[in-house]
């Protein structure tokens, strides 16, 4: 360090030593470790009678010796000896005023009381009486050391005192007991429940102490991780505000478990999203990396419902950069949590980190690890701007001496060369310079990734072929012999001694690994069907060796296939040997979106790092719903009706007759029809009041709100975010039954088959409810999730003040809006009500998975019953997925996840069968024909963001058989899937 | 959430110390760490993530031990790391060196301290300072003034304990800027940044309220006044200390310090100054007989600045031998067990000066059959008096409700930090 002071005042002095001025340690006196008998000392007796000396010495009189005697029994426990057989022994020296001792006796329990059930019942009076010190610091580690003995008799003797330790004067006690409440929920969560302390817990949030707040946070999150069903972290706008609050005051701990619990919440609309992603992003400045990376989880997630468009949205992309490059400085184990994370971030909005290209580049002394997932990302981000410097980089480290980073580097030229066209000829020429290295491990490398190449610019750089077939006997893998092969047997025609170089590979055909074997059948065809003249001997060599000495299923299959399409028609042979091959995608190893999503809800965890959703490796967890990020609502617009817009323009009207109302009622309808959702904060007060009634459903003060509005209030038209345009202030009109037809086409639009409705079923008797009968469908319109219901009131007085409530369910239907029954039912009248549903109420998995219960209320009482709704309502219309994506994805789900199912006795062909599903938002992708039979390949998003991928196989005849294949990440919902299949192609 | 439990082992993989925190994982578990560990080392493809079943191994390794944290569930691995992290600094603030003797010989109080850090996966306090009020080395006796929990501890100012007092108060801030550079073989600045810190040795009675004003570009802009250099900086950290909200409302750094030495806040700044020190190297490699390295070093700064303890370090085979150094400034010699000769320049006048150093070694005849990697030669000084950013301090106010006055301090350096050039041998 250097001397020099430079003062900011200049009449005092510098001074040389200031660094060994003044009191150094103001509380640590007496920490005087090196003059001190260290505690190793206790290691040392190991002679035989131990057990039985350290028994008499427990039982001392002397408080020094007993002391003495517990650090030895503990120091006999650190290095795994047993002593539990000093149990009573050491439980007696608990009742002590040293409070070092007491530690230690703690720890003693805590280590033992599990083997020793029946004594550890001894310290529980102990226990009791601590909690009742009047030191703060015994009270607390009372309580936090009994939730550590995990012994189901004295859980609930710790009742009591952890009650009152809740309610402790001193928040330091607080803090421990809101853990205790954790600890203890998870040895018997039944005991937490009625003992009511879950509600004391979240009476915590509101602590005024902000460390006693991220406790009990956590405590809740962790018991709500384990229950998910439980809906113990009932976030709303106030407790969202309380968190973000005490954000700013707790320690940097307390912040990530606030910041953790936050990224579960989700906001109501853009404006929300907007001023928590405010008040989070000064955490960017935390030196802590976990306070960064939790802040980015909450900002990635919560910037998924702002409008690309707003000015906000741009600058928060850019606030996201600048700590994201910081984290590159932290420690190697954080920077590679970092960089796994950086990997997911740049596949979801590669926007934010385009321009920071070099601070991936790698360090000498980067360890394996953050170097490998540095090539990674540098891979992501390289493009046209930046693609010289990147292969600069690339070949300087294709030369280092890690064999897995060279290799990595080598195959990260060629993804260069496929992504960046207009750097594809110098890749190929470094990749030459690099074969020229003859280093056999780099010359393997790169002969894999020009195959690629090839595919991806065919006719090209074909050029260099006679460079790699040099290099022929140097390749001893498998992956770079396969290569290599498929290279002379794609490029045959070219290569003057192909049938020598696939011959001398023929040679120890059985010893190759079966990619090698199958390249090589493969090969030889191809080599065939273009010089047929020469190589007749060789094609029958292969197949012979294929067909007839080979154990391998696969090999032996395709060595047949080739056999009989050779022999019977050679035409046919070549077009399918010799067809055009589909280009390969630019990006490789993408993750697949619905995974990606939910990965990005997982910043910072084990997930993001493993790159796998929680259920892949936490035990316990498979039924638990899939995180996701919030879907985009925009405050002005309603964005769930994109079609509304045109349809006063529209041609056709069709209106589904289910829904015409009778006269009286027109006017209820229209309002349902275009009721915005709820997650649709209108931008006048107005809306929003109605929505505050939707919530307040069953409560009953709704009536006279809507009533009012009625009565024609203009602001209502604004309230309708889906169709402002078209029915300004129509609604005050006196409205004609034209109108009606005018708004059931946006049902009509968009949809050319329209969507499947399933007949309407009785779904609760009148016997059941007092009169009341209620029947119903549901359906979809312009995106729109209809229950259609019909009441009829078959009882013999009026009925009035109907209300409707759903219970949670598996993909989180609400009511989003009232149940618009305007007039009084008389008896024996019968009104058709349509009501909007959206999709972001609570979520809890159901049996079967498409059950919904619901309650309606009227002046008479509340019914129950529960309906199952087609699951087809829940397909989105942006569900139709890229082709290359769905070949990725199709490839990544595990087959596991696959099931096949049949219909039999269908009418239609395949091509009305996929118009007829396209009406549904099932997305016929491609098409293929084998052999007379049609496969269909086809995608449906559901609401909450899951993909479902289906084969549909058609068999021809009359009537036709389909066959249907459906992989989905969440497999359970499956044979929902398939019953709409049935529904719609059998109707 | 984070971790279920914490372990301390050896390099051996004897567990040391452990803490159980939550009793889902079976603490035998352990037992699989260093075999797994063994494994990747063989292959080379270590990480800090091993798995075995469904138990997940977060660790860190810290002189000759490794801590470990398990966990069965989706944990948030950048706390445990972080926490892992925080432990090694506690530790070291406790007992000076972390190291296997140092966790046998306070066995009793690492063993309070782990209980103090972190509660059923969740961690507590870790701030070493206020740590030291409660746990101490000596035993407590049950004094009620020793015994009492400190406020601090539960306290929105989590990291200064209040009644400190000091004779004379004073503050002592150090810039420091690192410059990173990375230069490839054919001579370009492939990326060149300078970390900044900014550091606080705090000798103030009571609970002060301090500002510090820096020459922040996006502080001018927003203040409109813009009177002399300014400096943009890319990214700043701070200390838990410092009013985050605040600092992003209005660019205000205001803080209740703690107490003695900290890391106030650190930042990051792209350059595009040249490079203060410039390396240029020839390095001949005449196989089976020996290698000829000529560098030259120059100073590129305009300023008339000295740096001092200059050392450039440049990798040779590590089957060299016979060295021979010629410098025309400043020594050079072999370090043999780090495969470097190390050409050390006591001052170095950074203004377009240059110096040279020629080596030539020897090399055997029956040539190493190990391929080498390629190390950069790597530059260590250190300039005394300035920052190349230009940042500096432009004022520290101090309140206190006591009224004291008291005298800041500053002091500024530039260092090397990750300086590397890569050469082509």
């Amino acid at each position: 360090m250097g001397l020099c002071i430079i003062m900011l005042k200049p009449e005092v002095t510098a001074t040389d030593e200031w660094k060994d001025n003044g009191p150094q340690d103001l509380v640590m006196e007496n920490r005087q470790f090196g003059s001190k008998m260290t505690d190793s000392k206790y290691f040392t007796t190991t002679k035989k009678g131990e057990i039985f000396e350290l028994k008499a010495e427990l039982n001392s009189d002397k408080k020094e010796k007993k002391k003495e005697a517990v650090k030895k029994v503990i120091a006999s426990m650190t290095v795994g000896k047993d002593v539990s057989a000093l149990f009573p022994d050491v439980v007696n020296c608990m009742q002590t005023d040293n409070l070092e001792l007491k530690k230690l006796v703690y720890l003693y329990l805590m280590n033992y009381a599990k083997s020793q059930p029946d004594m550890a019942i001894m310290a529980v009076n102990t226990f009791v009486k601590d909690c009742e010190d009047p030191n703060p610091l015994i009270r607390a580690l009372a309580v936090r050391t009994m939730g550590c003995i995990r012994v189901d008799k004295i859980t609930e003797y710790l009742c009591e005192p952890l009650r009152k330790c809740l309610k402790d004067e001193d928040p330091y006690v607080r803090k421990t007991a809101a853990v205790c409440v954790a600890k203890l929920h998870d040895i018997n969560a039944q005991l937490v429940e009625d003992q009511g302390f879950l509600d004391t817990l979240k009476d915590l949030i509101s602590d005024s102490n902000p460390m006693v707040v991220a406790n009990a946070v956590a405590a809740l999150s962790e018991i709500a991780e384990s229950h998910p069903n439980s809906n113990l972290l009932d976030l709303n706008p106030q407790s969202i505000n309380k968190l973000l609050t005490a954000l700013n005051e707790c320690t940097e701990w307390g912040q990530i478990f606030i910041l953790d619990c936050l990224a579960n919440y989700t906001p109501r609309d853009d404006r929300e999203s907007q001023s928590i992603c405010e008040r989070v992003t000064p955490r960017l400045s935390h030196a802590n990396s976990a306070v960064v990376l939790s802040a980015v989880k909450v900002l990635m997630k919560f910037m998924e419902m702002l409008p690309k468009d707003l000015d906000y949205y741009g600058t928060l992309l850019k606030k996201l950069a600048p700590p994201l490059v910081t984290l590159l400085s932290a420690e190697p184990e954080l920077q590679y949590v970092a960089l796994r994370n950086i990997n997911l971030i740049v596949q979801k909005r590669p926007e934010i980190l385009k321009h920071e290209m070099k601070v991936f580049f790698v360090k000498y002394n980067d360890p394996i690890y953050v170097k490998l997932e540095k090539l990674d990302i540098m891979i992501r981000l390289a493009s046209q701007a930046n693609i010289a410097q990147v292969l600069a980089e690339l070949k300087e480290y294709a030369t280092e001496v890690d064999v897995d980073f060279v290799r990595k580097a080598v195959r990260a030229i060629g993804r260069c060369a496929i992504k960046v066209e207009q750097s594809a000829e110098r890749c190929v020429s470094t990749l030459l310079d690099l074969i020229q290295t003859k280093v056999n491990y780099v010359v393997q490398e790169a002969i894999v990734v020009i195959k690629d190449i090839f595919r991806k610019y065919p006719n090209k750089y074909e050029s260099v072929i006679a460079t790699l077939c040099e290099n022929l006997d140097s390749l001893d893998e498998p992956e770079a012999r396969a290569a290599m092969i498929w290279i002379v047997g794609e490029y045959a025609e070219r290569i003057d001694n192909a049938d020598e170089l696939l011959e001398s590979f023929l040679e120890g055909f059985h010893d190759e690994s079966t990619q090698v074997q199958l390249q090589l059948l493969t090969a030889i065809v191809k080599l065939f069907l273009k010089k047929p003249t020469e190589t007749q001997e060789l094609v029958q060599q292969v197949l012979s060796l294929a067909t007839q000495d080979s154990d391998n299923p696969d090999l032996r299959d395709r060595g047949y296939i080739y056999w009989r399409l050779l022999s019977t028609d050679p035409v046919a042979a070549k077009e399918v040997v010799l067809a055009e091959k589909p280009l390969i995608s630019e990006e490789t190893d993408l993750i697949e979106p619905t995974l990606l999503e939910e990965l990005i809800c997982h910043i910072g965890t084990l997930a993001s790092v493993y790159h796998k959703p929680p259920s892949a490796f936490v035990e316990g967890s498979r039924g638990v719903m899939h995180k996701r990020l919030p879907a985009r609502t925009g405050s002005g617009e309603g964005m769930e009706c994109p079609d509304v817009g045109n349809a006063a323009g529209g041609s056709a009207p069709e209106a589904a007759p289910s829904i015409i109302p009778s006269q009286g009622d027109l006017l209820g309808d229209l309002l349902n029809l275009d009721l915005a959702p709820p997650t649709t904060t209108g931008p006048t007060p107005s809306t929003s009041g109605m929505q505050m009634g939707g919530m307040d459903l069953l409560g009953g003060g709704l009536d006279s709100l809507l009533g009012g509005d009625i009565g024609g209030s203009p602001a209502m038209g604004a309230g309708f975010g889906a169709a402002p345009a078209v029915m300004p202030t129509s609604l005050n009109a006196p409205v004609g039954g034209g109108l009606g037809d005018l708004f059931d086409l946006g049902g009509g639009v968009g949809m050319p088959m329209g969507a499947y409705i399933p007949p309407k079923t009785v779904w609760l008797p009148a016997m059941k409810a007092k009169g009341l009968e209620i029947s119903g469908t549901f359906a979809r319109r312009a995106g729109v999730i209809q229950m259609e219901l019909v009441l009829t009131n078959k009882a013999m007085s009026v009925m009035t003040d109907f209300a409707i409530q759903f219970n949670r369910n598996s993909f989180g239907l609400a009511p989003a809006g009232p149940l618009q029954v305007l007039t009084p039912l008389g008896p024996n009248q019968t009104i058709e009500v349509s009501l909007p549903l959206s999709t972001v109420g609570p979520v809890m998995k159901m049996d079967p998975l498409n059950n919904l219960q619901v309650a309606v209320k009227n002046n008479i009482d509340v019914f129950y019953f529960s309906c199952q709704y087609p699951i087809s309502m829940l397909f989105v219309e942006d569900g139709k997925m890229e082709r290359q994506v769905f070949l990725a994805t199709w490839k990544d789900i595990p087959n596991d996840n696959e099931s096949q199912f049949q219909i039999q006795d269908c009418h239609l062909n395949s091509e009305a069968a996929s118009n007829k599903l396209q009406g549904s938002n099932i997305f016929t992708i491609a098409k293929r024909t084998v052999e007379g039979q049609d496969m269909l390949y086809m995608s449906i998003k559901l609401s909450n963001g899951i993909w479902v991928l289906a084969e549909l196989k058609v068999q021809a005849g009359n009537p036709n058989n389909y066959t249907i294949s459906l992989k989905c990440r969440a497999p359970e919902v499956s044979q929902c899937v398939f019953q709409c299949y049935e529904a719609v192609l059998k109707n | 959430m984070s971790a279920s439990a914490v372990f301390v082992l050896d390099l051996k993989g004897k567990v040391l110390i452990c803490r159980n925190y939550k009793g889902d994982v079976d603490m035998a578990e352990i037992d699989h760490f260093l075999p797994l560990l063994m494994t990747q080392e063989e292959e080379g493809l270590t990480c800090p993530i091993m798995s075995h079943g469904n138990v997940h191994f977060l660790w860190i390794k810290h002189t000759n031990l490794y801590l470990v944290a398990t966990t069965n569930k989706n944990s948030n691995a950048s706390l445990v790391y972080a926490f892992l992290y925080k432990v090694v600094e506690v530790f070291t603030e406790y007992f000076t060196e972390l190291e296997e003797e140092s966790i046998q010989d306070n066995f009793v109080v690492v063993y309070e301290l782990l209980d103090e850090l972190m509660d059923f996966g969740f961690p507590q306090t870790t701030d070493s300072k206020i740590l030291q009020e409660y746990i101490t080395q000596e035993g407590t006796k049950l004094e009620v003034a020793k015994t009492k929990v400190p406020t601090t501890v539960t306290n929105a100012v989590s990291w200064r304990s209040e009644g400190i007092k000091y004779k004379k108060n004073e503050v002592f801030i150090d810039v420091i800027e690192s410059i990173n550079l990375l230069v490839n073989a054919n001579g370009s600045v492939m990326s060149s940044d300078i970390v900044g810190t900014v550091k606080l040795k705090t000798m103030l009675s009571g609970m002060p309220e301090l500002r510090l004003g820096l020459n922040d570009r996006a502080l001018f802009a927003l203040t409109g006044r813009d009177k002399g250099k300014t400096v943009t900086m890319e990214d700043v950290k701070f200390h838990q200390c410092v009013r985050l909200s605040r600092f992003e409302s209005d660019r205000t750094i205001s803080f209740i310090p703690p107490d003695g030495e900290s890391e106030l806040m650190s930042y990051r700044i792209n350059t595009h100054v040249k490079p203060l020190i410039w390396i240029e190297s020839v390095i001949e490699k005449f196989s089976h007989s020996r290698v000829e390295i000529m560098v030259k070093a120059k100073g590129q700064f305009k300023k008339q600045s000295v740096a001092n303890n200059v050392e450039v370090r440049v990798p040779v085979p590590s089957d060299a031998d016979s060295p021979k150094f010629k410098t025309s400034t400043g020594h050079a010699k072999y370090v043999p067990e780090k495969n470097l000769a190390v050409w050390t320049i006591k001052s170095f006048p950074v203004s377009g000066k240059e110096f040279l150093m020629r080596a030539s070694f020897g090399l055997p005849s029956v040539e190493n059959d190990e391929m080498e990697g390629k190390p950069p030669i790597t530059v260590n000084f250190e300039i005394p008096y300035f920052t190349v950013s230009g940042i500096q301090v432009r004022y520290m106010k101090i309140i206190e409700k006591s009224g004291y006055q008291a005298l800041p301090w500053v002091r500024y350096i530039t260092q090397s930090g990750d300086y590397q050039l890569r050469s082509n041998f």
